[in-house]
């Protein structure tokens, strides 16, 4: 049986670090993801990554107008370094949210894929 | 059971129709969600980690056939097939839409529910016994109490915007069931020298970041005066609770800072100097909200031949008689739990289909009665001993018979940080791996009474503070750390956990459990000394000597 | 704007702040403070004077001036600081209070009703949103209630001798 028990690890200040912008969406509340072209996609994979945290900062003044639009609830910026298969949080908290409940696999994203 | 007159239904209606409203206006973008969140949260309606999270109140855990059927329905038709059980007699969805919110709620109310005071700074879901009416050691039923404060302390205009939560628990049995002294207010059922009803009145109890226990600063409150007495204490605090730091915002915070003595003379002046004008409860009022909760019609019945001659001949029936079937005040019947903890299970967790079977089971062997307990399991508080063997069948067939309530595998745990927003460790992957180790029935019964609780974040959801091994799980540097506290009891005893020193890796905390579960099998008396007792006995200091013989622990 | 019986209304009121020298007409809301360091100067003037207290002080601070003033304005300095909802039931319920309970600060929309049921009276509304939900609908009003209230409101049919509906 598969407990999800798996560690995160995290290296602060990686030079591999990259970052980008989540937040939920105001409808369904739903995990979403700041996407090239400035929508929101569902998936990690399909987000828009930044080099630099200060350049996803200013992103996220741009994201956050999707606020004011009543898209989107609670955007911010978080970490993410390269996987096997696309981009990972770095944070454990972040890494769920991307995935879904490490306790049920049949839900949230990871049961899309 | 409690059931709503006009009145109720036209409250609870009303709040319904107004968020409905307020959905609508927010999801036109009339309303920002700064000034959404306030009529979110006093409905229930959370943001969590994936999605929304609705926690509906279920009233000191009491509910009928009627209400398990549309909790399935919701789980089926809303969101994802299950819901969660909490440690607060409440039950949580984890994925309901914004926009769906107030179909649920209106659904809710069509049996008599609502998600109401189930977030906020106000006074939340009044807590009691979860075998009330149906223990055989019952003073006097907690139900109609909590159900009077439940009335009282919904939308208080005064009370809804306190220093922080307040959790008000009602016990009326001698064993307290209840955790009384581990909440705001606890109340015991108590008879004075008269034979009279009346409580003894603890305050100040919690756990969080600072646990205490609570005080008792009333011997006897006459029932009369139970709204009076009630209302001095929570005017006391909303006027008095610190307000510049929400971690020193509850009421033992106050209690603590000011004296149990201080507390105790601003409470009684405060009830001395308050008119008693609509909030004294006349007997007869009393007694119409008793009469709801009158004790079922139950003829005592003769020894059960069948269901002795099952208890010998299937060990597994054995083993669910003996740690799922309490004693019930009337001869031939029983107050069976249904154990939400399958082995390697989410604790509380339950399947639409499973909360249909067991409203049906209820429905045909329990006078439709069920009960929600905190430690998250269900109870079936009136089943005859003759009908045991058919609910135990049933049960099994539902995957429900798993006979290990208030063993080492009946843990409670937090959703913790698979799906909660505060959370720094997740709670469930530890839980289903103790319950794994210890999976097995025959040492399970060996180790005998064990109450592991465990909390993903020091809010202590999980009760971790009076767990017997509690398990608080932290992050430190990004990655999950567990810390174990020894000791620990939210009964008539109550105490709080000891911490036991460094914390421990996600993959070493379930070898830290055995190695203290090992400590305990070799130091007692005999078989019959609990692992409570003999904590209490031997203190903390062999146990500490075990659990770092091998591991260091992290430095933390 | 100030908020009075389910309508915007002219404020005859004027607060003033600390160190200001109040006009001699009254009609004054005056700090707290203030009011407890000058009150003799007012000991032959029948000028309507109101008090601004905020939350955490005593009500036994003032109490001896509950029949000189006309109107304490409790304030709300977050919405969540709720205090005042207590001051209000206690200057009503116990000592008596007649005069004019205002609630200044951040208020909520849907505190309203709760803060007429503590013995509020008027309200004085800053936020642009609030000002334009109330001009449009009025302030949320329900009408059933668990608990024995100041507003207008009268015992509700039935038993249960706490409940209340609105008239």
């Amino acid at each position: 049986m598969d407990f999800g028990y798996q560690i995160f690890h995290s290296q602060p200040g990686s030079r591999l670090m990259r970052y980008a912008i989540s937040a939920n969406r105001l409808r369904d509340g739903l995990v979403v993801f700041f996407a090239p072209g400035e929508t929101w996609v569902e998936q990690l994979a399909d987000a828009r990554l930044f080099d630099a945290e200060a350049e996803a900062e200013s992103a996220l003044e741009r994201a956050r107008a999707d606020e004011k639009k009543n898209l989107i609830v609670e955007a911010f910026v978080f970490a993410v370094k390269a996987g096997a298969q696309g981009p990972v949080a770095n944070h454990i908290r972040d890494a769920i949210r991307a995935t879904g409940p490490t306790v049920r696999r049949d839900l949230g994203k990871q049961a899309a894929g | 059971m409690y059931r709503y007159d006009e009145f109720d239904a036209g409250f609870v209606k009303e709040r319904v129709d107004a968020f409905r409203d307020q959905v609508a206006r927010r999801l036109k973008g009339e309303l920002t969600e700064e000034q959404f969140r306030p009529h979110r949260l006093m409905n229930g309606l959370y943001l969590q980690l994936h999605a929304y999270m609705l926690r509906v109140a279920v009233p000191y855990g009491t509910l009928d056939s009627r209400q398990m059927r549309k909790l399935a329905h919701i789980a089926r038709v809303y969101d994802k097939g299950y819901g969660h059980f909490t440690t607060r007699q409440n039950i949580q969805y984890n994925w309901p839409t914004l926009a769906d919110t107030p179909a649920i709620l209106d659904e809710l109310a069509s049996v008599e529910m609502h998600a109401i005071q189930t977030s906020g700074n106000c006074i939340r879901n009044v807590t009691a016994d979860h075998f009330a009416g149906a223990a055989a050691d019952e003073i006097d039923d907690p139900r109609p109490y909590a159900e009077i404060l439940r009335q009282w302390s919904s939308i208080h205009p005064e009370f809804s915007f306190l220093p922080r939560k307040f959790k008000i628990a009602v016990n009326g049995a001698a064993r307290d069931r209840a955790a009384i002294q581990a909440h705001d207010i606890g109340l015991q059922i108590v008879r004075d020298a008269q034979g009279e009803i009346g409580f003894a009145v603890y305050v100040g109890g919690g756990m969080g970041r600072t646990p205490m226990i609570a005080t008792k600063i009333r011997d006897f409150l006459p029932v009369a005066d139970l709204l009076a007495y009630t209302q001095a204490i929570v005017r006391v605090y909303n006027l008095e609770g610190r307000r510049d730091n929400k971690y020193k915002a509850r009421i033992k915070i106050l209690v603590h800072e000011k004296g149990a003595e201080w507390m105790r003379a601003a409470v009684e002046a405060e009830f001395a100097a308050a008119p008693r004008v609509g909030i004294e409860l006349p007997a007869e009022e009393v007694a119409r909200i008793k009469a709801y909760f009158a004790p079922p019609d139950l003829a005592p019945r003769a020894h059960s031949l069948a269901f002795e001659a099952r208890r010998r001949s299937d060990p597994a029936f054995a083993a669910f008689v003996a740690s799922n079937i309490a004693a019930h005040r009337m001869d031939g019947y029983g107050i069976v739990t249904i154990s939400l903890k399958p082995i390697g299970g989410a604790p509380g967790d339950a399947s639409a289909d499973q909360m249909d079977a067991v409203a049906d089971i209820a429905e045909r062997y329990a006078l439709g009665e069920i009960r929600v307990s905190h430690e998250q399991n269900l109870v079936l508080p009136h089943v005859a001993l003759e009908d045991a063997p058919a609910v135990f069948d049933a049960l099994a067939a539902c995957g429900l018979a798993t006979a290990n309530a208030g063993l080492i595998t009946d843990i409670i745990a937090c959703p913790g940080l698979d799906y909660c927003a505060l959370a720094t460790a997740r709670s469930i992957p530890v839980a289903q791996r103790i319950s794994q180790r210890f999976g097995d029935t025959a040492r399970a019964r060996d180790i005998g009474q064990l109450k592991i609780k465990i909390s993903g974040c020091i809010n202590a959801c999980g009760h971790h503070h009076v767990g017997h091994i509690g398990i608080l799980g932290l992050e430190r540097k990004g990655v999950e750390t567990y810390q174990i506290t020894l000791g620990g009891s939210g009964d008539e005893t109550c105490s709080m956990g000891a911490l036991t020193g460094p914390g421990f890796s996600s993959e070493e905390v379930v070898d830290a459990i055995e190695r203290i579960v090992d400590a305990y099998r070799m130091l007692r008396t005999d078989e019959s000394e609990d692992f409570l007792t003999a904590y209490r006995r031997v203190g903390m200091q062999p146990f500490k000597e075990a659990l770092y013989e091998t591991s260091k622990g992290a430095d933390i | 704007m100030l908020w009075k019986n389910g309508a915007f209304v002219d404020d005859p009121w004027r607060a003033i702040a600390e160190g200001e020298d109040p006009p001699p007409a009254g009609h004054v809301i005056l700090p707290l403070d203030w009011w407890l360091q000058e009150r003799d100067a007012f000991a032959n003037s029948n000028a309507p004077i109101g008090l601004r207290v905020e939350p955490g002080v005593s009500i036994e601070t003032f109490l001896q001036d509950l029949g000189r003033v006309s109107l304490i304005a409790l304030s709300f300095p977050k919405f969540g600081d709720g205090r005042a909802f207590s001051t209000a039931a206690l200057l009503r319920e116990r000592h008596g209070f007649r005069g004019e309970i205002r609630a200044v600060g951040d208020v909520l929309l849907d505190q309203l009703q709760m803060m007429e049921r503590c013995g509020f009276d008027s309200f004085e509304i800053k936020d642009p949103t609030v000002q334009r939900l109330l001009s449009e609908r009025g302030a949320p009003a329900y009408s059933r209630f668990y608990q024995p209230g100041a507003g207008a409101e009268g015992q509700a049919d039935g038993p249960r001798p706490w409940a209340r509906k609105r008239i």
